[in-house]
């Protein structure tokens, strides 16, 4: 277990991603890493940048994307006020960073492994492939809404077998339940292993068909969080059992048969 | 500077605890600092059995404040006596324990489990369950139901500190003080959080599945500031202030007005060791301001004549 900590930290580069009239929804944020012994991908960071003063109470969390000994980069769609803020942010700018915090995607070097990312859900599988000992086992699915050219899918797609498809009208999502229910399937029937991170409604999917053809499958919750430490109990799901479970500590990945969603 | 405070028993080594439900039960805070450093902290609300709370969203983020309807999710008091108190602290700081319950004898009930945990320092009670027994009228809002609660906590809590909790929506907190203190307190702490609410007009639902919820942060300092300037002067019991702290200067305010010691809620979410390094900065400012010392600044607020 990696040790956290909760320090200040200077902004490095903010970088819009993505050439389309979107640029700017979406961008990296790449902050100083502070003296932690690693990150595991699937873990998450809270920032809240020191400009907020009292607007804003709490940090809003991030998957680690990627980063190296000295800095750490966040992968971010704006979509509200606290996201927009962070947009804004310069180099040099103070941020408050606690982290890493909860658990990891599942790492099985030597077997098929699926990973299935709905728009910014694709944010952790990069760090997931970066740090994975055999990537040519990976393959990647991403459905998306906006230009493809908005998430760092060239960049994967260099290392790993990559697909994608594009949500633009009604009936493309009828598509989109079809392949995920044949990757899926396929990938049961190899032993693999199935990650999914993205909206609700695209995790419900994915961990209907897990369950229809027996796929270790994990999906990754983005609840929203205030404290992300455990304590608040903000955040908290239902795990198999029924019980109410903190998605920051005991999340925010978790066994698509031992989760409601 | 000296900053300890001594009231009604209860020892702490700085005025700075951490109110319950913002702090869970220390443990999840100790990678982040030494909770020795802190004065005390207030664990996470306790029942005697498990609680699952209420559905989600339970949280909602409102200007300089939230609304939050957790509904006392707990692991029941048996889980905290036997896999959170032997870990923590307990001989280097004060561990207070919050109690919650639906009528008197519960309450009575809960205290008398905790009254034998050496672990445990002192005893909040939060009053502001709805009693169903009563016909749906909040404890917190009712001086006799008050008064009935606090007498049944202390008859089982043998020579255990009990801090009674007030809740600010009531039209008079004076009288709500008043009875906590007929009732035998030994101290009180306020405020609890303030009954609020949040809709969205796109989905038309509110923004909290329970509905109503209640509001913490530094939007209701204000009004805790005027229930504990009112509390301090309706009883001579110790008065613990809370709500919407998030600075040295803050904490002082309460000081000021004549509490005898703090609880940061809310701002612990700011940053997860918020509350360590609290009383030094408080300490600093007293000797900036050129304070004598914590005791000669506390109660010291200069009213018009
Ligand atoms: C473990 C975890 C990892 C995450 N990783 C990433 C990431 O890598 N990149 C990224 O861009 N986002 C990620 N998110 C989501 C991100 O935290 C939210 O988008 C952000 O908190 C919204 O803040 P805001 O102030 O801009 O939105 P608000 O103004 O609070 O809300 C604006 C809109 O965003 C939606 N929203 C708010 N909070 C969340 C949330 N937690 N999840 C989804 N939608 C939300 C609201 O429903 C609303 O429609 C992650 C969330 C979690 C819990
Ligand atoms: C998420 C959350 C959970 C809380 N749970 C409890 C609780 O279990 N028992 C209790 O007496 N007060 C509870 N409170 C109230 C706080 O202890 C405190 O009285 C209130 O938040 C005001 O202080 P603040 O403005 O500093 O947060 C809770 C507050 C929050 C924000
Ligand atoms: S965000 Fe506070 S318990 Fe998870």
């Amino acid at each position: 277990m990696s040790l956290r900590n909760c320090r200040s930290v200077k902004v490095l580069k903010v970088s819009p991603v993505g050439q389309s009239k979107t640029a700017g929804e979406f961008f990296e944020l790449t902050l100083e890493r502070p003296d932690w012994d690693g990150w595991k991908p699937g873990q998450f960071v809270m920032i809240r940048p020191s400009s907020w003063e009292l607007d804003m109470l709490w940090g809003r969390p991030f998957s680690l994307s990627s980063g190296d000994d000295d800095s750490v980069t966040l992968f971010i769609q704006a979509v509200g006020r606290g996201t927009r803020r962070i947009a804004e942010l310069s180099p040099g700018d103070a941020v408050t960073m606690w982290g890493p915090l909860g658990n990891s995607f599942a790492v099985e070097p030597d077997v098929p492994t699926l990973l299935l990312a709905g728009g910014i859900g694709i944010a952790p599988f990069r760090g997931y492939v970066e740090q994975h000992p055999r990537p040519e086992n990976l393959s990647l699915f991403l459905a998306h809404r906006l230009p493809l050219d908005c998430y760092p899918y060239d960049l994967l797609s260099r290392t790993v077998d990559c697909r994608c498809m594009i949500e633009a009208e009604p009936s493309d999502l009828d598509c989109i339940i079809d392949t995920l229910r044949g990757l899926i399937e396929d990938n049961a029937k190899r032993g693999g292993l199935t990650l999914c991170c993205g909206p609700t409604p695209f995790m419900r999917t994915v961990q209907r068909f897990a369950r229809e053809y027996g796929a270790r499958a994990q999906v990754s919750l983005e609840n929203r969080m205030a404290c992300g430490v455990g304590a608040c109990l903000g955040c908290v799901t239902r795990d198999g059992e029924g019980h109410h479970v903190q998605v920051c500590t005991r999340g925010p990945v978790f066994w698509a048969d031992k989760v409601e969603l | 500077m000296d900053m300890q405070v001594n009231f009604g028993g209860l020892f702490l080594k700085n005025p700075v605890m951490t109110a319950s439900g913002t702090f869970g039960f220390g443990l999840e805070f100790a990678p982040y600092g030494d909770l020795t450093r802190l004065g005390g902290f207030v664990a996470k609300g306790l029942s005697l059995k498990p609680r699952e709370g209420n559905p989600m969203p339970r949280i909602a983020e409102t200007p300089c404040g939230m609304l939050n309807a957790i509904g006392i999710q707990n692991p029941g008091v048996e889980y905290f006596v036997t896999k959170a108190l032997p870990y923590l602290p307990w001989r280097e700081v004060a561990v207070i324990a919050n109690l919650y319950a639906c009528d008197a004898e519960e309450f009575g009930e809960l205290a008398g489990v905790l009254a034998g945990e050496e672990g445990v320092a002192a005893l909040e009670v939060n009053v502001s369950c709805p009693n169903v027994k009563e016909g749906g009228v909040a404890f917190g809002q009712d001086p006799a139901q008050i008064a009935r609660v606090t007498e049944a906590v202390k008859k089982k809590a043998g020579n255990k500190h009990v801090m009674v909790k007030l809740s600010p929506n009531v039209t008079d907190i004076a009288v709500c003080a008043r009875a906590a203190a007929e009732g035998g307190a030994d101290s009180l702490s306020l405020i609890n959080t303030l009954s609020g609410m949040a809709v969205d007009i796109r989905s038309r639902r509110p923004r909290i599945a329970n509905v109503i919820a209640g509001l913490s942060g530094p939007a209701v300092k204000p009004v805790a500031l005027r229930c504990v300037h009112q509390a301090v002067r309706a009883v001579d019991i110790p008065v613990v202030g809370i709500g919407g702290i998030a600075s040295a200067e803050d904490a002082l305010e309460f000081i000021l007005v004549g509490a005898q010691a703090v609880q940061v809620g809310t701002a612990n979410f700011l940053r997860p060791d918020f509350a360590f390094g609290l009383a030094d900065e408080m300490e600093a400012l007293l000797s900036e301001i050129g304070a004598a010392s914590l005791d000669e600044f506390r109660g010291s607020l200069q009213l018009p004549l």
